[in-house]
């Protein structure tokens, strides 16, 4: 699925809290339609540089190229970028006062100038993909863990992102919803969505990834195909840790 | 009971007693509004301004003045205030003096309201910020659709008795010279020399729009509550 072309290239970020550094130098690069599963112990800093590629957290040094344009630089409209990056967060984050279907309606309205029509049309169909189309007019507090977590992905979907940041989306979920999630992030990866995934699924990172990245201390320790990274992991530190997940 | 009657005469009916109630509930309510309007945009205003600089360090100066507005309005009664707006900082202007009365009320409920308001925004979860900035939203339109909403239905019992509050405490309005609900029954009183029966009825009428106010408001918190099951 993937072409060549590169959206991310990232370069000595770095990032710390007062003394904490909790980004040290992490180098990377994401082609498009790249699944990249991010693992590690926590306290890592893998949920830290996930979030800074949206600059939720503000990179304290190194440069962040997307699409070639540096998005650390203090010109650029950062919201205009966040619209193309979309996110899922641990908690969903849906908004609980609006319906299912305002809260995927309301940033392309707002945002994109969609009309209401066009907006729910759009809205509609990804409902009836995730299998959710008869809760349009619930509210996210009458949704299970798991059917929020689906919302929530749909709801990034709707603003038509380049690519999907996810934050451990299944780690607030009781187990059995999990792969109601995780089945709908894997169709994305199939339809070559440019992916990156914070996770504890190692199960599913083998899978369904086509690179992982295990952090550590702030730092990328291994990078390397979800095959040979789990078969045959060259450092001690990533033996220890899958030896303690696995 | 003839004595009722007789009392209620001398109290209501003669010389179109009843007007000085009825015009001083008008000025009562005329007041309340728009300072309970005054109040709301001023509060608005001010705990953004305040929740904004808690949660992004910007806007400084702003915050400070905020600051300062906040401790001295609360820090002085309410009475106070009105009497200095009336005969110290307004007192070359021909404003009438229920508008004073109203800036008075709604620069103290503003106060009030701001406190509220913040207290309403802090409590919002960080990751409906979150997801708002994610999205695209400006951290004003993530405030604007996202953040107020929310914080305006937690904070609604508490905004509705803040202006419960403001109602009662226009009664103070007679000190400058204004006819509201308060004064007006002891205009009655004055007259007649007869205390009961002006002061219950106002006492009355007051009590009997809190009530309506209370169940208006409550109608409106479930309306807004239907999303949370």
């Amino acid at each position: 699925m993937t072409d060549n072309t590169v959206l991310f290239e990232i370069k000595d970020l770095e990032k710390s809290f007062g003394d904490n550094l909790v980004l040290d130098h992490i180098s990377t690069s994401v082609k498009k339609g790249e699944v990249i599963a991010i693992i590690g112990p926590s306290g890592s800093g893998k949920s830290t540089f996930l979030r800074s590629l949206n600059l939720l957290e503000m990179p304290t040094g190194g440069t962040i190229l997307f699409e070639g344009q540096n998005i650390t630089d203090k010109h650029v409209n950062i919201d205009k970028y966040r619209q193309k990056i979309g996110m899922v967060f641990q908690h969903f984050n849906l908004f609980p006062n609006m319906t299912i279907l305002r809260n995927m309606t309301l940033a392309p309205m707002k945002l994109l100038h969609m009309s209401e029509q066009e907006a729910n049309e759009m809205a509609m169909g990804y409902l009836e993909r995730v299998g959710l189309l008869e809760k349009a007019n619930a509210y996210p507090g009458q949704l299970s863990g798991g059917q929020k977590q689906r919302i929530a992905i749909v709801r990034a979907l709707c603003m038509n992102p380049e690519v999907l940041l996810f934050d451990e989306p299944t780690s607030a979920l009781d187990p059995e919803m999990v792969g109601e999630v995780l089945e709908v992030i894997g169709d994305l990866a199939k339809q070559g969505m440019t992916m990156l995934i914070v996770t504890h699924e190692m199960g599913f990172a083998k899978e369904v990834a086509s690179r992982v990245l295990f952090i550590d201390e702030g730092r990328i320790v291994e990078e390397n195909t979800p095959k040979e990274m789990f078969e045959c992991p060259e450092s001690p530190r990533l033996r220890e840790f899958l030896g303690k997940v696995l | 009971m003839n004595n009722f009657i007789q009392s209620f005469e001398l109290n209501f009916i003669k010389d179109k007693r009843y007007m000085y109630l009825v015009e001083g509930l008008g000025n009562t309510l005329l007041i309340t509004f728009f300072a309970v309007i005054l109040g709301v945009l001023l509060g608005f205003f001010i705990a953004v301004v305040r929740s904004t600089h808690d949660k992004t360090g910007r806007m400084k100066f702003l915050n400070a003045l905020c600051k300062f507005y906040l401790a001295v309005i609360r820090g002085t009664p309410a009475m106070l205030q009105l009497l200095i707006w009336f005969y110290v900082i307004l007192v070359a202007t021909p404003l009438p003096k229920v508008m004073v009365a109203m800036i008075a009320f709604g620069i103290n409920s503003g106060a009030y309201v701001a406190e509220i308001v913040r207290s309403g925004i802090m409590s919002i979860d960080n990751g409906q910020f979150e997801a708002g900035r994610s999205l695209g939203f400006s951290y004003r339109q993530t405030m604007i659709y996202i953040v107020l909403p929310q914080a305006f239905k937690n904070v609604l019992p508490a905004l509705a008795n803040e202006f419960i509050v403001l109602l009662k405490e226009t009664s103070v309005c007679g000190y400058i010279g204004i006819m509201d609900l308060t004064r007006g029954s002891d205009i009655i009183r004055s007259r007649t020399y007869e205390a009961f029966l002006p002061l219950i009825a106002a006492g009355l009428i007051y009590l009997v729009i809190v009530m309506l106010l209370t169940r208006l408001i409550g109608r409106l918190e479930r309306r807004l509550r239907t999303s949370d099951r």
